[in-house]
């Protein structure tokens, strides 16, 4: 006997309700189904676009130690992006199919990715502010309804720990230096606050997916809440580190028990996902070049495969 | 779809064992060419941290699994079988060691 749809529907909520996990063979919406597509496959891309703007920086660190620290660190991110991909193959889509929907912009990524590194504090404050804020975004999805996703988040924020970490231990370690780094480390600072507020997406009045991802499980909290965390979290941390943020009208507001903070340039936000930010075209060039200069190898060990089967066969 | 669509590598399933005593769990996939190589790239991705001392990979379409369909037919019938569990049989308090 066959189920029908709304048995199937049925199976669906309660699996939900019960708070337990959809995996990857169970019966599912089909909006269900590509909400997460579109999700998991941005996330994997940013992991591995996000691979760029430190891989620069490996071979200019200044000592052997930072160099092993963000081979490492950039070691990681394109290990995010695997189990990423992974989970969101399981879902019936294809990796050549995801690899082809980033080269072609049909799938997004993290715009913050998007942005320069122009001074070595840099590789600092993206471990601090924007490995950060991935964190409080991570964090929750660790819980999301799909079992693949949330396995591999909570995969992901064990060693996303790591990132931070190092990222203010580089910053605390210019802090202790001269005028000059000091000054550095603010300009980077001063240059990535708002980009990583914006990593949250857009305010939940202009965010139309967010009611629906959150009925499904598949998101925990809005982007303002994720937002507002961020920012508490963050102010302590910079009166520790001695920097400041670009933001007149951040102050602790006690009746909220919160921080009241300025509004991100949208406008800004939505040039950059929309891809004319000042990376995007450079970004998807270099990782283009990268997949069409690695097709021999792939191509060499597909051979190779090949023929150790007919040697053994014969 | 393009002839390089159609020339992916075969995905592996990749089990770990974390350490001595412990079974081999699953812990995700990758794709590779042949197994040697997943073996090498489920090392590379899924053990950066001694998260494991022993690897399996096996290719995904070389796994027979149950379907969420079968779930009644097969796992249902042990829901009315209280009797296979321990606290089926009440034992009084006084007797020890059991």
């Amino acid at each position: 006997m066959t189920a029908t749809e709304s048995e199937l529907q049925g199976g669906f909520d309660q699996t939900l309700a019960h708070n337990d996990r959809i995996e990857p063979r169970d019966w599912m919406p089909e909006g269900y189904r590509k909400t997460l597509v579109r999700q998991i496959a941005q996330h994997a891309h940013s992991e591995i676009i996000g691979m760029q703007p430190e891989g620069g920086w490996i071979t200019r660190a200044p000592s052997l130690r930072r160099k092993a620290i963000l081979l490492a660190k950039v070691q990681d991110e394109a290990g995010h992006g695997l189990y990423l991909y992974s989970a969101c193959e399981t879902l019936g889509v294809s990796r050549a199919e995801l690899t082809e929907m980033l080269l072609s912009g049909r799938q997004k990524y993290s715009s913050i990715f998007n942005y320069p590194t122009l001074s070595y504090a840099d590789v600092g404050t993206i471990g601090w502010l924007v490995d950060g804020a991935a964190i409080c975004n991570q964090v929750p999805l660790c819980r999301t309804s799909f079992g693949p996703y949330g396995r591999a988040m909570i995969r992901i924020c064990k060693e996303e720990s790591f990132h931070q970490r190092q990222g203010f231990e580089l910053l605390m370690t210019m802090m202790r230096g001269t005028d000059a780094q000091r000054a550095m480390v603010q300009e980077s600072v001063d240059r990535f606050w708002w980009p990583a507020l914006m990593m949250f997406g857009p305010p939940d009045d202009e965010s139309p997916n967010t009611a629906q991802s959150m009925a499904w499980g598949i998101k925990r909290n809005t982007n303002d809440e994720l937002r507002q965390r961020f920012v508490d979290m963050s102010v302590p941390q910079a009166e520790a580190l001695g920097v400041t943020f670009p933001d007149p009208e951040l102050r602790w507001n006690d009746e909220r028990g919160a921080h009241d903070f300025g509004t991100p340039d949208w406008d800004e936000f939505m040039q950059v996902v929309k891809g004319d930010g000042p990376c995007n075209r450079q970004r998807i060039a270099h990782r283009r070049r990268a997949h069409e200069d690695g097709a021999w190898v792939r191509e060499a060990a597909t051979a190779f495969a090949a023929r150790s089967t007919t040697e053994v066969g014969a | 779809m393009s002839e390089e669509l159609q020339a992916e590598w075969p995905l592996y399933e990749v089990f770990v064992r974390g350490k001595r005593g412990l079974n081999h769990v699953h812990v995700g996939s990758l794709h590779a060419a042949d197994d040697e190589m997943a073996v090498r790239h489920a090392r590379d991705v899924y053990t950066r941290r001694n998260e494991g001392v022993s690897i399996w990979v096996v290719r995904a379409d070389a796994i027979t699994a149950s379907s969420p369909d079968e779930k009644d037919p097969l796992f249902a019938p042990s829901g009315d079988k209280v009797y296979r569990h321990p606290t089926f049989y009440a034992i009084p308090d006084n007797v020890p060691h059991m």
